[in-house]
């Protein structure tokens, strides 16, 4: 079998709201446990008391548990309100297992035009594929913790 | 939908361990099964499940079974994101056009 990885497309969304760029940028950001659908989409699931999005490059983005514990989704990489932000993305696992989501905002008529890209898929198949030793948080991992978010749905 | 199968598949512990092994590349099934504290006609079992899911390849040398890591699965993966997008940003835009004050 080869190693190569053909690309994997990003996934692009977009979507004008009725609200200026500065409210949908905090609202996507700090507010974002408000929206959230944390039952289809989390770590603890209704153990989560709150979703903290610490709003600086290097911040991290995690979920609160109501015994104390935390999950990390993943950190700031860019931050620049109300424009855009960019993060890493590795709910429940290895910073090594990130993909990258990266939302603009822009204004648009009336309203704000918001731009999400998730992207960076091939980093999971290469991890798939690479040979490391002592290196836990393996693929079937990743798809492991896939299978008990959804089996809560 | 596929990813739905193969998280199915995922649920098993044996073929979480399994598929963590064959991260480094292909490998027949009596390496695996040398590996893991299970009978290999146990190991094939499960590599059949997870070969049914999409998880992995089979291809023959000779007599032997190599077994690989599938990559559209990750594909499958994407999939799944980007319909949860969708949904998500659905209550993203609910939130950002409520008339909610800063707080």
């Amino acid at each position: 079998m080869s190693n190569t990885q053909a690309a994997i497309a990003p996934v692009h969304k977009t979507m004008v709201v009725a609200c200026s760029p500065e409210r949908a940028f905090e609202v996507f950001t700090r507010e974002l446990g408000t929206w959230w659908p944390l039952g289809m989409y989390s770590i603890g699931g209704d153990r989560i008391t709150e979703v903290v999005f610490e709003e600086h490059v290097g911040g991290r983005i995690f979920e609160r548990h109501d015994d104390g514990g935390e999950g990390e989704w993943g950190r700031v990489l860019a931050w620049e309100p109300p424009a855009r932000f960019v993060m890493t993305w590795y709910p429940g696992h290895d910073s090594s297992q990130a993909t990258e989501l990266e939302v603009r905002f822009a204004a648009e008529d009336d309203g704000t035009r918001v731009d999400l890209e998730h992207r960076g898929w091939e980093i999971l198949a290469e991890r798939a594929q690479e040979a490391r030793s002592g290196y836990d948080a393996g693929w079937g991992d990743v798809l492991g913790h896939y299978t008990r978010l959804l089996t809560r749905v | 939908m596929a990813y739905a199968t193969a998280m199915d598949a995922l649920g098993d512990a044996t073929r979480r361990q399994i598929m963590e092994r064959l991260r480094g590349g292909p490998r027949p099934v009596g390496e695996l099964a040398a590996e893991l504290p299970v009978s290999r006609p146990a190991v094939s079992q499960h590599l059949r499940v997870l070969k049914e899911a999409g998880l992995v390849t089979e291809r023959k040398d000779g007599t032997r079974r190599i077994y690989g890591v599938e990559p559209k699965a990750i594909a499958d993966l994407r999939a799944y994101f980007d319909s949860f997008w969708e949904q998500a940003l659905a209550g993203f835009r609910a939130a950002a056009e409520s008339e909610r004050r800063n707080t």
